[in-house]
């Protein structure tokens, strides 16, 4: 029981306080009375007696306070009264109340909705259940990660021992057609373990079954459920529904669940067994010997990765009769075998690190920032602490109150950048760069909310701590008297040396900035082989099943182009397999005959009409171009790129010689002119092996071709008489991706475009950040010496001269902290480097351009409280000591 | 405290306890018997007096309740409650054990 009485009487104490404080009032008062009384007794007088009755009951307050130490509950008032306290004195200084919840709003919203963008990416693990056990299996070719075949995925399923579940995958884009208008959806062909591999269960209906991915079974589909609500209202009784897919009838046997993501096609809506064939391995001209797959796999419980790594290379060191592999396909160079967490995140992983990086040197500046405003109004409140000293507030009381105060500002701050962050998030999703993995999991969730909370918590007491420190230790005499030093003192070389930090710091921010700005430029000042000015695109597809024949295929594209040709304003067009830079690229292997048969080159097949240089504008170095004559029946001739021709045919003549692309059991293909290189994957890379050969002598019709139209002026105005012409050759053929060659130029860099964006927004707040610092320590180291600068005047300084002094002080602050800044970016840019195009990290331009723009920002900061300074009375300041 | 007899608080609380034991006083009474029953050697001070009542409620030894006191006046009355009573009873078996050890070792040494 006595632990309930003891809980009882804190609760009061907590609660009623103003009411105990009364009962203990009246019971000392009670006290006196009777001790008067009893003096009275004794004889003294009534005045007296109270008198000694009060003496003898000592300082009243001072053990009122030890009876309230006695009810132990003073540390949480201390609390509350330290909140209330700090409030009012926010309150009343809303001027850097403002600034300051500002300044950290900016610093804690940045950083937390960047580690929202980075968290999904970088530190969850991937949303399947022991994720980290799916492992994605990649074939090498010259040293590098490339797709795999599908019997090689068909002999790693038969022979190995260490996985559970195995499977391929491919994109898969088909047209839905149907009572509705056509629909060209976004699909993925997998095997049918694929979703076991991932480990997730359907919604509604079932999974796969292995003999739904056998040739020429019933189709069967899978979709997502956004699909579902999209194009059937989320009907129920969706399991078992037929649509028609490609001509095709597919049958849904189930839905995905609402938040499924498929991690490794994020926009895919359907998918389907790929339904190879498995059996006709010895055929060496199929698909199935084609690269164009992605493996992934979930290993057994009992296995680890190295574990499965070592399976794999036995596998790959000793082939079996069963599975005889083709020369392209003998997989020598064994596997690269990765975690899929690390495989999804491995090409951005760097470049966020980096912005991560930079978005916690933001927010240290912010902090920095506010440090120096809390030391400036600590100094002013010198005298407030002094007092308080003097009646007997320990060290630790007035520290715990300033840390307090600090905590409530960057709470302040932290609940205002929260909503800085909610909008920063959405600005960030919407300026992602399509290659950005788990876009769709970037949100405020719990994990942010913590972060942002633990930010708040290190950032307060850090920035609470400095000043707290400083402000305690106080010299009682100096801090009673209000006047202003003789000199400047300890507190500013704290102020000062944090201002040199905050520089140092934007300097770093700014000079990364710089760097990628100049990288891009450099990018896009490379040539990419052909002009896309005025040069509009777009996919075009055919589906059905009366494309089957390859010759309505032809057909339709023929009369389509015809049709484009005539539409007013088109200069030239022309029909492309693939586009430069576009994305998808689209690779063979070519042999050439001079060479031995296992010497092979992986080059990127164009299937065009013979305009498409014309449109392009794609140079022609030797030889011929194709013409309408390379048909059907003709010999098959091509033209390759230049830097083919070199690498193939060193000192020699290419003209004439003769290659295969793909299929070996044709004729070959005859060399008949070569043209300029265009960049193929990226501004940067420059792998241009291509070989372009008319789309009519390719051995079977490619379904989906580009169209590029070049047009005597704004080409984008002519999308829709364009799409009108092609439909008016059949209007049930899908047109996609429409767009100017220009801008699937620029996004070809959306990468280093996006964190070039953010850089620079950080760059900028960076550096005006330190410059509102450079200018507070400038303003408070002048209003401190006002007295030594009215001296000064008053002994012959000219205004000038005043000037000068101050300038030269907020500049030396300056160049310190730019010199260390410099140092810290040679170190810092080295983590830039895989975003970084032709300038090196240590750019001297940029780095010169960054110091230039530095020093005259911080020139400007100087300048306001320098003028103040030279514009001193010395009259009236000395006056008013 | 009065010199030359200084109390530590373990002391003070016994003597506060067992004063209240027989009945409920108020904070002046208390002291007035303790002065009285030691013959003015004993005289607690207020300082000392309340802080310890207090912090001997805060621990449940005692409770407090306000009544009228002989002048009609308002006071707290402070008795001791049934884990009190018997604290003070383990208290006082401890003082009788320590001041016979402590009489024991000045006449022997």
């Amino acid at each position: 029981m006595r632990w309930l009485r003891k809980i009882s009487l804190r609760f009061r104490s907590l609660f009623r306080g103003k009411a105990v404080d009364r009962d203990l009032n009246d019971e000392l008062r009670f006290h006196i009375e009777r001790q008067t009384a009893e003096n009275i007794a004794a004889g003294m007088t009534p005045t007296d007696a109270q008198r000694a009755a009060r003496i003898e009951f000592g300082a009243a307050e001072s053990f009122k306070e030890d009876c309230r130490e006695a009810r132990r509950v003073n540390h949480i008032q201390e609390l509350l009264h330290d909140l209330r306290f700090g409030l009012r004195m926010l309150r009343k200084n809303p001027g850097f109340t403002a600034v300051a919840v500002l300044t950290l709003a900016i610093g804690i919203g940045a950083c937390t909705a960047i580690f929202s963008a980075v968290n999904p990416i970088l530190f969850e693990p991937l949303p399947y259940p022991h994720a980290n056990r799916i492992l994605k299996i990649w074939d090498i070719y010259q040293g590098k990660r490339s797709d795999v075949t599908f019997h090689t995925y068909r002999e790693v399923a038969q022979r190995n021992r260490s996985l559970e579940y195995l499977s391929v995958l491919e994109p898969w884009r088909p047209t839905m057609t149907g009572p509705a208008e056509p629909e060209r959806l976004e699909g993925l062909s997998v095997s049918a373990t694929y979703f076991r591999v991932l480990g997730v269960a359907l919604a509604l209906g079932r999974d796969f079954n292995p003999t739904e991915d056998v040739l020429n079974s019933p189709k069967v589909a899978v979709i997502n459920d956004g699909l579902w609500k999209r194009r059937f209202g989320g009907d129920q009784s969706i399991v078992g529904r037929q649509i028609i897919l490609d001509g095709d009838n597919y049958t849904v046997i189930g839905v995905m669940p609402r938040e499924f993501e498929d991690v490794l096609a994020p926009s895919v809506e359907i998918w389907s067994p790929t339904q190879y064939d498995a059996l006709n391995i010895a055929n060496r001209n199929t698909a199935e010997w084609g690269h164009h797959l992605k493996m992934v796999a979930r290993l057994k419980p009992a296995f680890n990765t190295e574990q499965a790594r070592q399976d794999l290379a036995s596998i790959t060191k000793n082939p079996v009769p069963d599975f005889p592999r083709v020369p392209w396909a003998s997989l020598r160079y064994g596997f690269i075998v990765d975690a899929l967490q690390d495989d999804v995140t491995r090409s951005v992983k760097p470049a966020l690190l980096a912005i991560l990086g930079a978005v916690m040197l933001v927010l240290i500046i912010a902090s920095v920032n506010v440090t120096n405003l809390l030391l400036a109004r600590a100094a002013q409140r010198r005298g407030e602490f002094a007092v308080r000293t003097a009646l007997g507030a320990e060290r630790s009381r007035l520290i715990r109150q300033l840390l307090t105060e600090s905590l409530l500002l960057a709470t302040l701050g932290g609940v205002l950048g929260v909503v800085v962050a909610l909008f920063g998030v959405r600005a960030l999703v919407a300026l992602s760069p399509p290659g950005l993995p788990r876009v769709n999991a970037i949100g405020m969730n719990g994990w942010v909310f913590a972060f942002a909370l633990g930010v708040v918590s290190i950032v307060g007491l850090l920035f609470g701590l400095v000043p707290a420190l400083q402000a305690s230790r106080n010299n009682l005499h100096s801090g009673l008297q209000e006047n202003s030093r003789r000199t400047a003192g300890g507190q500013q070389i704290t102020r000062r040396a944090l201002v040199i930090v905050e520089v140092a710091l934007a300097l770093v921010l700014m000079v990364s900035a710089g760097l990628l700005l100049r990288s891009l430029q450099r990018l896009f000042a490379v040539a990419p082989g052909f002009d896309a000015s005025n040069v509009l695109t777009m996919q075009v597809q055919t589906s059905g099943h009366k494309f089957d024949d390859i010759n309505v295929a032809r057909r339709f594209f023929t009369d389509a182009l015809d049709a484009v040709r005539r539409v007013p304003g088109v200069d030239v067009a022309a029909f492309s397999r693939q586009l430069p830079l576009g994305g998808d690229p689209e690779s063979y292997g070519a042999q050439f005959e001079k060479d031995k048969p296992d010497v092979g080159y992986d080059v990127f097949r164009y299937g065009i009409t013979p305009d498409y240089f014309k449109v392009m504008h794609i140079p022609l170095r030797r030889g011929r171009l194709l013409t309408e004559q390379d048909g059907p029946g003709a010999p098959v001739a091509v033209l390759i790129s230049e830097s083919l021709a070199k690498r193939a045919f060193p000192g020699q003549d290419p003209i004439g010689q003769r290659l295969h692309v793909g299929r070996t059991t044709i004729p070959w293909y005859t060399i008949v002119g070569i043209v300029g290189d265009v960049r193929q994957t990226s501004l940067a890379l420059s792998d241009s092996d291509e070989v372009y050969l008319n789309e009519s002598q390719w051995y079977f019709a490619d379904d989906a071709m580009w169209l590029v139209v070049r047009a005597r002026g704004d080409a984008m105005a002519l999308v829709p008489s364009i799409e009108n012409a092609i439909w008016s050759v059949d209007k049930d053929q899908p047109i996609v991706r429409i767009s100017s060659m220009e801008d699937m130029l620029s996004k070809s860099e959306a990468e280093r475009h996006f964190a070039l964006i953010l850089f620079e927004a950080f760059g900028i707040v960076a550096l005006i950040l330190a410059a509102i610092g450079i200018y507070g320590v400038l303003s408070g180291s002048v209003t401190e010496r006002l007295r030594e600068i009215g001296v000064r005047m008053a002994l012959g300084a000219t205004p000038a001269r005043i000037l000068t002094l101050i300038i030269r002080q907020g500049m030396t602050l300056t160049v310190i902290g730019a010199a260390i800044g410099v140092v810290g970016a040679v170190i810092a840019s080295q983590a830039l480097v895989t975003l970084l195009f032709g300038v090196t990290p240590l750019d001297p331009l940029t780095y010169l351009g960054v110091i230039a723009v530095m020093a005259i920002v911080s020139a400007i900061a100087c300048w306001v409280p320098a003028w103040r300074a030279a514009r001193v009375d010395p009259a009236i300041t000395l006056r008013s000591e | 405290m009065s010199k030359p007899t200084d109390l530590v608080q373990g002391t003070l609380d016994l003597l506060i306890l067992k004063t209240m034991a027989a009945e409920s006083m108020h904070g002046w009474a208390i002291a007035q018997r303790i002065r009285n029953v030691s013959k003015n050697i004993l005289q607690v001070n207020q300082g000392a007096l309340y802080p310890a009542l207090h912090r001997l409620e805060q621990q449940g030894w005692i409770t407090a309740e306000w009544g009228e006191s002989e002048n009609n006046r308002r006071a707290k009355y402070y008795s001791l409650t049934k884990d009190g009573k018997k604290y003070l009873q383990r208290e006082e078996k401890n003082w009788d054990r320590l001041s016979k050890a402590i009489g024991v070792v000045l006449r022997t040494v």
